[in-house]
Parts: structure tokens; C-alpha cells; sequence
């Protein structure tokens, strides 16, 4: 008898504690897991992905949270190394226990990163450009950049408006760049352009005239097209002023911050580039229905840093508005049911444009996501 | 047809002329201690970004530049008396390993000290092409030439002409010897990091209007330097300017001629067969053989 009052005291206190652990187990925070390129080449992604997070857990978490749970964020530094990420990644998912993962500010780190996320079923919203990373569709994996081949896209319609056929091309020969022409070379053709010229240079090439000369001497070129990011695509600017060529010159979105103008001076005069939405908030007219988030995000980005907002930053806070609002509709954080809800996210506003996710598209933007600027006096005007 | 090969050629010399201008520095420090010193990139970048920053807070260009010089000059002083002083009694590859070192630490601190955004300065006298016979060339690499021209003029003086200068040749041919007859050795490992922290500095300067800099510009002007100076022989002035042209002229007429995806492969070509059939580069053996 005594024995069994024992048990059953003991029972009573077991059931009261698992209760307990239950109640704590609602209140526990939800874990997002960040793998950033904070420094490093790709910093100039990373650093302002790491801040907009911060800033916004932050202040969701003031105003209650999501579900009535805060948000902790873990954020690693891969430093723009594959190897690292992967390494990162492993530990968000092991030993931090995370809910979901947020990053890879590069293509490569991302892709370091998506076999973990597929072997663990964590949901991952990647901030990289390229195309590979939802082309074919992986189950876990979403990003919310727009890709380069819709920039490419974005460019070649507006060659075509200006009746443009031939054109030379002069990219990058790395990453961005390389990714950029090989996409802009597969979609080329459907608009009726053809490429008479392409070229490539080093990132850190000092000087491309000889390249630009052999696209001016190029038989029956009618504009040119430069796909690279940093300090190549202003040296490019330069140049193609140096030489004197009397043709339209395209960039691509990777030139599109205030720093690009600031480098390429004058002869930045008349660049026509594809960018979103977040590069012209001003700009936008009031119908859009991106015009209100832009430019929110800018004000708030500029009022707590000090700097320039740029879509990069965009990118971040479109992944977390996604996420958050995946596990407010499933209700938890059961990881299978988030991914379901990032999945059929539709008509979410963000600062990329307007998202409509599917099984068989987990980017979701339109192709309004591009407007069309060109540089006068030293700033973006808005086309298209 | 002419005009495109005159532009070839002026593409090729303005590479040319920064590659052979971070070529020098390699070649002032490996005279005086045979240590090549592959913190060479990151003192032109310190010179660069300094005078950068520095004009866009609102200093004069003229105060700038002095400015930056000397700031350069403090840290390579600065390298020396902390790094490789200490490791004095280490072999010259342990010294090398040192060098690497402070080179990360220097990209580190300067992306602490200033941020990594890319910084440009004006061009010292203007951004109008000049024409020659249907090719053109900006003002400022003129100023690059002019200025490795009277760099290693000045070199060469330093070297041949003044007794320190033939104190560090001495010293890096045999330290004991130079000792023993009275030149002060730790002083002259001092002054040539100084001065080619200086050199690397005046680089950074003049090329910043045409390349940019960042906190990692270094990299690839260290790189593009040591070929340029292992092409020329290392420790020779002359041999570091030729060779950073050839680099640039090679790099230039591939990429017109053939494909610009052929570029980067052509110019290690060339340092390779310079160096498979003359192995201490095209002026190497004069260097080492002038003490």
C-alpha cells in the first residue's frame, strides 16, 4: 500500500512536471538560423542581411512576438567560404536545433548549404541570385532575389522596344558575372538579338579598352551589355567613355547602388540597368503596390543605420516577412507544415516585388519585379 | 587596323605600368634582406584608401596625398619593428610566412579602420582622353609612367650613388660582412621597409583615379607585382618595371588578338617560360651580382 501511495506520488509529480515542461515548451522561442557572408568579398550582402535581421527580431519581438513566442536568431559568419557555410549549417541544424534557416547571402554558400537542408527537411529561404538555387525545384529550399536570367530578360525587352538586334557582350569572369552571361546567352536569342561580340574580364581587371575595342570594331553592334558587380563594371563605365563609343551601354542589377554612380562619375551619363523596386521608392508611382513596403523599409533601414538601404537588404527582410508569416498561418513551427505554408505564400508585397510562391516556383516573383532606370545627372530615373 | 593596335597597346601599358609600379616595392625590400615581402600589395592599398578617405572627408588632395605617404611609411616601420624584427634570427621563409601574416592583418584592420566599400580619387589632371592616331589614353597613366620612371631613377640613384643605399646592398649580401665593417643593420632592415611602404603607398595613389581601391585592392596589385618582379629578376628595379609591361602587353594584345578568355593564360605563360629557360628572370643575374 505504501508502496503503491509512493508511485503514485511519484506519478502525480511526473505528470505535474511534464505539464510544466509543456507550458515552457509553448513559451519557447522560435529558433531561425542565419548563415551570412558578414565579411569577406560578399560582405557588402552579408553585413546589411545580418543588420536588417537583427533589427526587425528585435522589434518583433518587442511587440510580442510571433504566436505568442519571441524569435531568437543565430547568425554565423561563413565569410563567403562553402566550406564554412556547409560546416555552419550543420550546426544551426544539430546543436542549435533550429527551425528554420535563413541565408546564404552568395550562390556558392547557398549551395553548400541546400543538401543539409534537404537531408534534415528544414525549411530554407536562401538571400542568392542565381538561378540554380530553385531551377529544378527543391523541396526545402526558396529564395526571394530576383534571378539574373529576369534581368537578362528585363534588359533584351528593352534592346528590343529600341530596336536593337545586335549586341556585344562584355562579363565578369566570375560568380555573378559568369552566371549572369550564361543566362542572358540562353534567353538572348527569343528576343531576335544576336550577340556579335563577347567578351570577358577579371574582377580586378585595371583596364578592358582592349576588349571594348574589339566589341566597337565588331561588324554591325548596336549596344552593349556588361554583366559584373564591384569595381569592374565602373571601370567598364570608363572605358567605354574613353573610347568614345556612341552606343547605348547596359549594366546589370548588380551595379545598382548609389556607390556604382559615384565611382563611375560622368560617365555613368545614360547606363540604362534593370533594378527593383527598393533602388526608386521615391520614383515609384502611387498605384504600385510595392511603393507603401519600400518605402517603409527604406526609412526605417536608414533611420537605425546610417546608410544607404540597399536591395540586399531587401532580400533579407522579404525572407523573414515570408517565414514569419508561414508559421503564424501553420500555427507552430512543425517544420513540414512551414514549408507548406512558405510554399503557397501568395500576393505577399515585399521589397523585390510581388510574390506568389507554388509547388513549382519557390521564388514567386512577377516579372514587374525589374523596373527599367537609366542614369541622368548623377541619378537613377525611373523608364518602365 | 593600326588604331586598334595602338589601343591594344595603350590598354596593355596602363596595366602594365601599375603591375611594374607594385613590382618595385618587392624588389627594394628583397635587396636589403632578400625577403620578399608579401605585405607589398597592402601598402598599396593603406596609400590608396588613406588619400581616398581623406578627400572625401574634405582634406586638400595636396594634404592627402603627404598624409597618406606617411601614415604608410608609420606602418611599414611599424611591420618591421614588430614582426619581423623579433624573428631576426629566423630563416628567410619563416620571415615570408611572416609577411603573409601582416598582410591578412593589415586587410583586416583596414576593413576595420575605413569599410569595404570601393573608394576612388579624381584624376590629377582631368578625365579628357588624349587621341593618338585613333586611340586614346587617359592623362592619369601617364602620371603612372612618369611617376615609375622617376621612381626607379630615383632608386637606382639611392642604390648606386648613396652610401646607405650601398649599405643595404651590402647588408643583403652578407649581413655579417656588412656588420663587421660598420653599417647598422637593424637600421637599414627599418629603412627599406619604410621605404617601400613609401613606393607601395606612391602606387596606391597614382592608380586609385584609373582601378579603385578597397581593403582588399592589395591582393591582386601584390600578385600582378611579384610576377612582375620575378619576371624582371627579383631585386632589380628595371627588371620589375619590364616585366610588369610585358605582363600587361601580353594580357592586352591576348585579349585583342585571340579571345579575352585566353588573357590571364597567356601572361603565366609567359612568366613561365621566362622562368623555365633564364630562372632568375630576364635581369636576375645582374641584380644579384652588382656587390
Amino acid at each position: 500500500m505504501r508502496n503503491l501511495m509512493k508511485w503514485g506520488a511519484a506519478a502525480v509529480v511526473v505528470a505535474g512536471c511534464s505539464t510544466i515542461a509543456g507550458l515552457a515548451q509553448a513559451a519557447d522561442p522560435i529558433k531561425i538560423g542565419s548563415i551570412l557572408s558578414v565579411t569577406g568579398p560578399a560582405s557588402f550582402l552579408g553585413e546589411p542581411e545580418k543588420k536588417t535581421l537583427e533589427m526587425y527580431v528585435e522589434r518583433i519581438n518587442k511587440e510580442g512576438g510571433v504566436q505568442g513566442r519571441k524569435i531568437e536568431l543565430v547568425v554565423y559568419d561563413d565569410g563567403g567560404a562553402g566550406e564554412k557555410a556547409s560546416t555552419f549549417t550543420k550546426r544551426l541544424i544539430e546543436s542549435d536545433k533550429v527551425d528554420l534557416l535563413i541565408g546564404g547571402s552568395t550562390t556558392a554558400t547557398t549551395m553548400a548549404a541546400v543538401p543539409l537542408a534537404e537531408r534534415n527537411e528544414v525549411p530554407f529561404i536562401s538571400l542568392a541570385g542565381a538561378v540554380v538555387i530553385v531551377e529544378p525545384v527543391k523541396k526545402w529550399v526558396f529564395k526571394t532575389p530576383h534571378t539574373d536570367k529576369m534581368a537578362a530578360e528585363k534588359v533584351f525587352s528593352d534592346m528590343k522596344k529600341r530596336g536593337i538586334t545586335k549586341i556585344g557582350m562584355i562579363s565578369e569572369d566570375a560568380g555573378f558575372g559568369k552566371s549572369g552571361h550564361d543566362q542572358s546567352l540562353a534567353v538572348v536569342k527569343s528576343f531576335g538579338i544576336e550577340v556579335v561580340a563577347d567578351e570577358i574580364y577579371s574582377p580586378k581587371d585595371p583596364d578592358v579598352t582592349a576588349q571594348l575595342t574589339k566589341i566597337k570594331n565588331a561588324p554591325g553592334v548596336q549596344a552593349v551589355f556588361n554583366f559584373g558587380f564591384g569595381q569592374g563594371p565602373a571601370i567598364v563605365t570608363k572605358n567605354f567613355k574613353q573610347l568614345g563609343i556612341a552606343l547605348p551601354l547596359y549594366q546589370s542589377h548588380g551595379v545598382a547602388s548609389k556607390d556604382f554612380i559615384k565611382l563611375a562619375g560622368d560617365a555613368a551619363e545614360g547606363i540604362r540597368l534593370p533594378a527593383a523596386g527598393q533602388v526608386v521608392p521615391e520614383q515609384l508611382p502611387a498605384s504600385d503596390p510595392q511603393k507603401p513596403v519600400v518605402t517603409a523599409f527604406k526609412k526605417d533601414y536608414e533611420a537605425a543605420f546610417k546608410s544607404d538601404v540597399s536591395t540586399f537588404a531587401g532580400h533579407a527582410y522579404d525572407g523573414l516577412q515570408i517565414a514569419l508569416a508561414a508559421i503564424n498561418r501553420a500555427k507552430s513551427t512543425d517544420k513540414a507544415k512551414v514549408r507548406d505554408e512558405i510554399e503557397k505564400t501568395s500576393g505577399y508585397v515585399g521589397t523585390g516585388g510581388l510574390v506568389s510562391m507554388s509547388a513549382t516556383d519557390h521564388m514567386g516573383l512577377s516579372p514587374s519585379a525589374f523596373h527599367m532606370l537609366e542614369i541622368r545627372k548623377g541619378d537613377w530615373v525611373l523608364i518602365d | 587596323m593600326f588604331a586598334a593596335f595602338l589601343q591594344y597597346l595603350f590598354s596593355g601599358l596602363t596595366s602594365g605600368a601599375i603591375y611594374a609600379l607594385a613590382g618595385l616595392g618587392f624588389a627594394i625590400i628583397y635587396n636589403a634582406s632578400h625577403v620578399i615581402n608579401f605585405a607589398q600589395g597592402e601598402f598599396i592599398m593603406i596609400g590608396g584608401m588613406a588619400t581616398a578617405t581623406m578627400v572625401a572627408a574634405g582634406v586638400p588632395i595636396y594634404l592627402a596625398i603627404p598624409l597618406a605617404m606617411a601614415a604608410s611609411m608609420l606602418v611599414g616601420v611599424a611591420m618591421e619593428k614588430f614582426a619581423i624584427e623579433p624573428a631576426r634570427n629566423a630563416d628567410v621563409v619563416t620571415i615570408i610566412i611572416i609577411t603573409i601574416g601582416a598582410s591578412i592583418f593589415m586587410r583586416g584592420a583596414a576593413q576595420l579602420i575605413w569599410d569595404k566599400e570601393f573608394h576612388s580619387l579624381p584624376a590629377f589632371s582631368g578625365e579628357t582622353p588624349i587621341a593618338v592616331m585613333g586611340a586614346t589614353l587617359m592623362p592619369q597613366s601617364l602620371w603612372v609612367f612618369g611617376i615609375s620612371a622617376v621612381a626607379i631613377a630615383l632608386l637606382w640613384y639611392f642604390f648606386n650613388r648613396t652610401m646607405f643605399g650601398k649599405a643595404m646592398l651590402g647588408t643583403s649580401h652578407n649581413r655579417l660582412a656588412a656588420q663587421l665593417v660598420g653599417v647598422a643593420v637593424k637600421r637599414v632592415l627599418l629603412a627599406s621597409f619604410a621605404l617601400s611602404a613609401l613606393l607601395g603607398a606612391v602606387g596606391g595613389i597614382v592608380v586609385t583615379p584609373i582601378t579603385f581601391t578597397n581593403y582588399e585592392a592589395g591582393i591582386m596589385l601584390g600578385l600582378k607585382g611579384f610576377s612582375a618582379a620575378v619576371l624582371g629578376g627579383l631585386g632589380n628595379g628595371t627588371g620589375a618595371i619590364i616585366g610588369g609591361l610585358i605582363v600587361g602587353i601580353a594580357e592586352a594584345m591576348a585579349s585583342g588578338y585571340l579571345s579575352s578568355a585566353y588573357k590571364d593564360a597567356i601572361a603565366f605563360i609567359i612568366i613561365l617560360f621566362v622562368l623555365f629557360f633564364m630562372p632568375s628572370g630576364l635581369f636576375g643575374k645582374r641584380g644579384t651580382d652588382r656587390v
